[in-house]
């Protein structure tokens, strides 16, 4: 028999069982993630997660995400132009894994800038200017606040340093924390659209899904 | 029959093909994190696949000379790795570091079979049958 043919068949069907089995047990786990979300909805939307858009909005988007993770930033601009082109329609909740070293103590810094109303402002700076704070994979909390500081949001910054360590902060990590853990949530981004999780991660299965939402509810 | 030399590193080259699937599902499709002990591992498995490939066509014999010390390099870690998670060699002792302990059981075949088990009886066969393609008679051809 030709060595030739033996050897690429035998490759063929390596990788032909790899595929399937791949895709059988992505299926799989795409099915579980929707089961768990419907099974934990309650640990979706928490009354304490700051809402971006109309608050009567019939389309939620929930984003588990850290401002310290590079794929969050690059979708920010995404679900920001999904909301802008979609006005009223479409509200944003955004939830805390702060997953990277350093990263908690950033996320602190968002929520005192909220208790100013200032967290959208202070968010889509500090992920445009990410390099400036991230350094290896560490959040540096001190650089955020000077990238805060340069950016001229009107912050009372002394405030905002004193609010940083009140346990109403530390309360909101640790529920958004159990709540990603419940939802079996363990990367960011992670998207849920009114209750949905994507079925595959990227940016063409979130608007995918947003789409759906949309045309769902009227729209 | 005998087994052809070429037969036998086709062989190996089957098992290492197989592990390297396998590893990359693990990781990959079934998201476990693969700890340091396992990359050590890896990095040698890896190459295999690509190494006796090349030697296969057209067949060089000597490519046991260059597989064999990435058989046995692997084999040594995998067999470290054996004997932590039974706990003959205290942890410390290995640099484990990874955020993933070596010593944790993440994944069971046949109920008892850990994968660096697998990953050992892989490296032996791979080096069984590069020996065997080693020392076959050398009157063989091919």
């Amino acid at each position: 028999m030709n060595r030739k043919i033996v050897f690429l068949s035998a490759a063929a069907i390596l990788l032909a069982g790899f595929g399937s089995a791949a895709v059988m047990v992505r299926d799989r786990q795409a099915e579980s993630a929707a089961r768990t979300a419907v099974a934990h909805r309650d640990a979706l939307v928490r009354f304490h997660a700051p809402v971006y858009g109309r608050a009567e909005a019939p389309v939620n988007i929930v984003e588990f995400f850290d401002p310290a993770c590079e794929t969050c930033a690059a979708f920010y601009p995404l679900t920001k132009d999904m909301m802008a082109a979609h006005p009223g329609r479409i509200r944003m909740t955004l939830r805390y894994t702060p997953f990277h070293q350093g990263s908690d103590k950033v996320v602190m810094l968002l929520e005192a800038a909220r208790k100013q109303g200032k967290h959208q402002q202070a968010l889509e700076t500090l992920l445009a200017a990410q390099d400036a704070w991230v350094v290896h994979h560490v959040a540096h909390a001190d650089r955020a606040l000077k990238v805060l500081e340069q950016a001229g949001l009107g912050l009372n910054l002394e405030q905002l340093v004193l609010d940083m360590t009140s346990p109403e902060i530390a309360g909101i990590i640790a529920r958004d924390m159990a709540d990603a853990q419940a939802l079996g949530v363990s990367k960011t981004p992670t998207f849920f659209v009114n209750g949905k999780p994507m079925p595959s991660f990227g940016a063409t299965q979130l608007k995918a899904l947003v789409d759906e939402a949309l045309a769902a509810t009227g729209g | 029959m005998k087994p052809t030399p070429w037969a036998l590193v086709f062989g190996a080259w089957l098992v290492a093909a197989v592990s390297t699937l396998g590893a990359l599902f693990l990781s990959e499709v079934m998201y476990l994190p693969p700890c340091l002990l396992c990359w050590y591992q890896r990095v040698f498995m890896f190459p295999l696949v690509a190494v006796l490939a090349v030697g296969l066509f057209p067949f060089d014999r000597t490519v046991v000379r260059y597989a064999m010390p990435l058989a046995l390099a692997g084999w040594l870690v995998a067999v470290a790795h054996v004997l932590l998670m039974a706990g003959l060699i205290p942890e410390a002792a290995i640099p484990c570091t990874q955020g993933v302990p070596c010593s944790r059981i993440d994944f069971l075949l046949f109920g008892f079979l850990t994968l660096p088990m697998l990953s050992a009886v892989a490296f032996s066969a791979i080096g069984a049958l590069l020996a065997a393609a080693h020392y076959s008679s050398r009157t063989d051809p091919t």
